[in-house]
């Protein structure tokens, strides 16, 4: 069922070729729903949704599309998938559609999305653009949920809406850091994960 | 045929958007009406919680109709006039002159016998709108509960309004002093209003947040005014 070439498509972007740490890619939404964990783990979800979709959409169409109008093609399929997405949620899970407002409208501008419709859907067949478009997902997912698991622990003190850190570390003089929540600590974060990363993958050092 | 002409490439568009349109037109339609249920829903867990009831989906519409005997709508006068306050858009009432604006108010029964009076509020915080609904005694001043929800204020600072923490502040703190209508403000921990008025704490590091709140309260309430000044003055006080 899996060539080595789907094997690649699916597994790739998890690490060594990651579309947040390797490519910078979807950094803005990085940015915007990791203060908490149940937000980034809906917002990978839903990412993974439109991804998916939409790589199998323009890789079916990919032969029909006229030339010039091909990025336009693109965005409209995405942004038909997002607010379907948006809809669902709205009707099935009213609080946490509730709770990610926005973010689920700017999907759409996930550089992520249009890179691999652009760079991946427009040149392969539907089941090797699924798997690429759910293995760049679940890489983008899990850096988010790295993010957001430093962010929400440190800056709040839960995880997943639970307290984590026992009231008598806050008797003795803990307080949690306001400054995790706010989104430059995002980008250090971030920053932290793609120098660890890149220590552990020495081949991904550049000269 | 010439995928790189132009009528195909209109032709092409001009399908595709008619297909999309179709499609996204056939799921807004067909799940619109559990949206609308969910949004009812939500609202009857808001009110609710304003008087310090818990509800999960599940149980909202029973322990609504437990709770909330009682609706009415009002003119700034403190007249009662028709509709139903359930229905009332408070979003673009607050937006018409206070003489014209409909007013709704919720009456509930708590703890057997006790009645509370509920008002909806709606207002302006940093990146989005803020609403809430706040609970006063019988006297029509002194508040018994408050609850507050946001679009998309900052997560940990101005998103901190929803919070127990900062809702319980107001519990107890009264609208009327001598008679006379004063609002709660809320104000930068340490200071206090010019006019006596009760205060509560802001939200550090939510300071625009915490101002649209004091706003809020201070707009949504004032057209109440004469309606419950009447309350106030049957008890005497």
């Amino acid at each position: 069922m899996l060539s080595k070439k789907t094997k690649e498509a699916l597994l790739g972007p998890l690490s060594k070729n990651n579309p947040v740490l390797i490519q910078v890619l979807g950094i803005c939404s990085a940015l915007a729903v990791t203060a908490k964990l149940e937000p980034a783990f809906v917002m990978a979800i839903s990412v993974t949704a439109v991804l998916a979709f939409a790589n199998v959409i323009i890789s079916l169409l990919r032969n029909t599309i006229p030339n010039s109008i091909r990025i336009i093609v693109q965005l409209v399929v995405v942004a038909a998938l997002v607010i379907i997405v948006d809809q669902v949620l709205k009707a099935y899970v009213y609080d946490v559609s509730k709770q990610l407002s926005v973010f689920i409208g700017l999907i759409i501008t996930n550089c992520i999305i249009m890179g691999r419709l652009e760079a991946f859907a427009m040149g392969n067949g539907p089941w090797e653009s699924f798997l690429d478009g759910v293995g760049n997902v679940l890489g983008y997912g899990l850096v988010l949920i790295i993010i957001a698991f430093f962010r929400e622990l440190l800056g709040s003190g839960t995880l997943f809406g639970y307290q984590v850190i026992p009231d008598c570390v806050y008797e003795i003089g803990y307080a949690n850091n306001g400054l995790m929540i706010l989104p430059p600590m995002a980008l250090i974060v971030a920053g932290c994960i793609i120098w660890a990363h890149r220590s552990m993958n020495k081949d991904l050092q550049e000269k | 045929m010439n995928k790189q002409s132009n009528v195909y490439t209109v032709i092409y568009a001009s399908v595709m958007v008619i297909a999309v349109a179709a499609v996204l037109a056939f799921v807004a339609m067909s799940l619109a009406p559990k949206q609308e249920e969910n949004i009812q829903v939500d609202k009857m867990k808001q009110i609710l919680s304003s008087i310090g009831v818990e509800t999960t989906a599940n149980n909202v519409q029973a322990e609504y109709k437990k709770y909330i005997t009682s609706s009415f709508v009002l003119n700034s006068n403190g007249d009662k006039v028709e509709g139903e306050a359930f229905n009332i858009n408070v979003a673009a009432q607050v937006k018409l002159p206070d003489a014209e604006r409909k007013l709704p108010v919720f009456v509930a029964q708590v703890d057997g016998n006790a009645t509370k009076y509920i008002i909806p509020m709606y207002g302006a915080g940093l990146w989005g709108p803020i609403w809430g609904y706040i609970s006063l005694d019988e006297n029509g001043s002194t508040v018994y509960g408050a609850y507050f929800a946001h679009q998309g204020e900052t997560p940990g600072l101005g998103a901190e309004i929803d919070k127990p923490a900062f809702r319980n502040q107001f519990i107890g703190k009264n609208f009327f002093k001598d008679g006379e209508f004063k609002s709660v403000t809320v104000e930068k921990v340490g200071q206090k209003p010019m006019n006596g008025a009760d205060y509560v704490d802001a939200i550090t590091g939510g300071t625009i947040t915490s101002q649209g709140v004091s706003a809020m309260i201070g707009n949504s309430f004032a057209p109440y005014e004469t309606f419950f000044k009447s309350l106030t003055n049957n008890q005497g006080e």
